[in-house]
């Protein structure tokens, strides 16, 4: 919820207004993260809210707790990965995918009923960790500053008389304005008084 | 025409939109040449500040050609004009205004009750930075539309580039004001918090103003190497401690004015540990702004000092330490640039070669680039420092 929903706000009527979308400043891997965010979100509160039919589901009766906890980390993961910090989350996704993983392990032995049902949610698993990855690799990969980044700018002083010779140059006309001044603050030190 | 729109968190778009019409006497249009992205700007890319639409187009440093005039601005403006435009949109009439204070224009937001709510009393409109500051279209566009246009313009004279003249809109005079209002005097010490855009003219205008020793705290290489070009000592706050490097450069006293040109994004370092909460309470909404540099200056500056803020911040930020800065007896001011105070001096120390403000421009592209310069500019790859746009 925005305070644009909450407010209701709308744009004016004569400002312009959007006729054709061009290109976003959003790339591929962006879009991905945004995606498993709220798929995390998604399945973090199936976890929260059924873990009991989860369980049944996958022959994992009596790890409920386990299932809930799980959902709770989905949603932990999702808020860094639906921010700006989008590798945080992705790194926490792709842990909390190997922790999936070893719990749907102990699922696939032959004697667990509903077997079929968990080698179909592993693969799942797989699945999404395989995207989690890609996630991870391509945001990490589009914003990283390279090596050569670091640019050396030591001949850019923005004093055409030179920064030495422009040390104090706005003192010789002008004045701080009154509303601007501190006076007292820093005041001059006064004579040592002699007592 | 073609414009930068915002449509949600880090979704810049080149999108073509309607073009601006004269709704008003007192708007004028321009046929936009330059305008560039503010540090400012990331905070709307990164969707910090609730309040805005999708489809607004953003941008508030713009210049460019009078191509449109309405009646009443028909006595100061006129086809052909070159002009700068303030970030801030005033009505000139105000008291506010009268006072100076032009960036809390009692009378240019368009959107007030929203303002008060959020702010108590609204402040001035403001080109291209949410609803919470009229909604108005921003200037990263080919035209824009001017409300109050009279008054809010900078005319600027031919035969000096845009690069030039360009950041007379923003960073040049909120640099100045960040120094300014701290008050430099001859013999001060004066630490500037971040070397972005505004940073960088903070500590210019500091030098300008006389400061013995301007002291540039930032991380980044190029940054500082740019802060040291203009004769800032740096220190590089990922590889010393910032609060017993000061100390030391002022035999153990601190500094006497510290600046704040950060804001809300201070940068968050495992070093740091505030900032590691500070970012993990902004995720989950339980602060708006993280306030490591505003903390570290209350720390470090001189008793009786003078902390000035120019970084902007939007709402809530936890922990500041109060007790510190009451005992320490430490000024504070703080504003938006109140740009039209500043830039008729301004203009004439750019003639005059005192100061040549396109040193910062490290990229300048056409402005179909955009959605791709901020993710360049937030990510501060390629050396990035600033960009510049052009339709």
């Amino acid at each position: 919820m925005t305070l644009t929903n909450i407010t209701g706000i709308a744009r004016s009527e004569g400002d312009p207004r959007v006729e054709r979308k061009g290109p976003s400043s959003m790339r591929g891997a962006d879009r991905l993260a945004r995606a498993l965010g709220w798929f995390s979100i998604g399945l973090g509160l199936t976890e929260l809210v059924a873990p009991g039919r989860l369980a049944r589901a996958l022959g994992l009766e009596g790890k409920e707790g386990l299932i809930r906890a799980y959902g709770a980390r989905e949603l932990a993961s999702a808020m860094p990965t639906l921010s700006i910090d989008k590798p945080i989350g992705l790194a926490a996704r792709i842990g909390g995918d190997a922790l999936d993983l070893a719990t749907l392990a102990t699922a696939l032995g032959r004697d667990n009923p509903k077997r079929r049902n968990a080698a179909i949610a592993t693969a799942l698993v797989v699945g999404i960790t395989l995207l989690d990855v890609a996630a991870y690799t391509g945001v990490k990969a589009a914003h990283r500053r390279s090596p050569g980044d670091d640019r050396d700018y030591s001949d850019r002083s923005g004093f055409p008389r030179g920064a030495q010779a422009s040390r104090g140059l706005a003192r010789e006309d002008f004045n701080i304005p009154p509303d601007y001044r501190a006076e007292g603050t820093v005041a001059d030190a006064l004579p040592v008084l002699a007592l | 025409m073609k414009a930068l729109v915002w449509h949600g968190k880090e979704d810049i778009r080149y999108d073509t939109v309607s073009d601006p019409a004269i709704e008003h006497p007192r708007d004028a249009i321009i046929k936009v040449t330059s305008c560039a992205i503010c540090g400012s700007d990331l905070h709307l890319f990164h969707n910090l500040v609730p309040a805005m639409l999708p489809g607004d187009i953003m941008g508030h440093e713009t210049m460019g050609e009078v191509v449109e005039v309405g009646s009443d601005a028909k006595g100061s403006l006129k086809k052909g004009d070159r002009v700068v435009i303030p970030f801030t949109i005033q009505c000139g009439e105000c008291d506010q205004c009268r006072r100076g204070n032009f960036s809390v224009c009692e009378r240019t937001n368009r959107k007030k009750e929203l303002g008060d709510k959020a702010f108590g009393h609204a402040t001035a409109g403001l080109f291209g930075y949410t609803h919470l500051t009229g909604g108005y279209p921003g200037g990263q566009a080919e035209y824009l539309r001017v409300p109050f246009a009279d008054t809010t313009h900078i005319k600027v004279p031919g035969g000096i580039d845009d690069e030039k003249l360009l950041f007379l809109s923003d960073i040049l005079p909120t640099g100045w004001q960040a120094a300014v209002q701290a008050d430099i005097q001859p013999g001060d010490t004066v630490a500037v918090w971040g070397c972005g855009p505004v940073g960088q003219m903070t500590i210019r205008s500091a030098i300008l103003l006389g400061a013995e020793q301007v002291v540039a705290i930032d991380h980044l290489p190029e940054r500082l190497s740019m802060a040291a070009a203009a004769g800032a000592i740096t220190i590089n706050f990922a590889e010393e401690s910032v609060v017993d490097r000061l100390n030391e450069l002022t035999g153990g006293k601190g500094p006497h004015k510290c600046i704040d040109a950060v804001g809300t994004e201070s940068h968050v370092n495992f070093g740091q540990p505030d900032t590691v909460l500070d970012r993990a309470k902004q995720m989950l909404m339980m602060e708006n702004d993280r306030p490591h540099v505003l903390r570290e200056m209350i720390f470090v500056c001189r008793p009786g000092g003078v902390i000035s803020i120019i970084g902007v911040y939007l709402g809530l930020v936890d922990k500041i330490p109060m007790g510190q800065a009451m005992n320490k007896g430490l000024t504070f001011r703080m504003a938006q640039a109140h740009v039209p105070r500043w830039t008729g001096d301004l203009l004439r120390r750019i003639e005059e070669g005192q100061i040549d403000p396109s040193f910062v421009i490290t990229h300048k592209v056409d402005l179909s680039q955009g959605p791709e310069m901020y993710a360049t500019f937030r990510d501060k790859a390629d050396g990035c420092i600033k960009v510049m746009l052009q339709p």
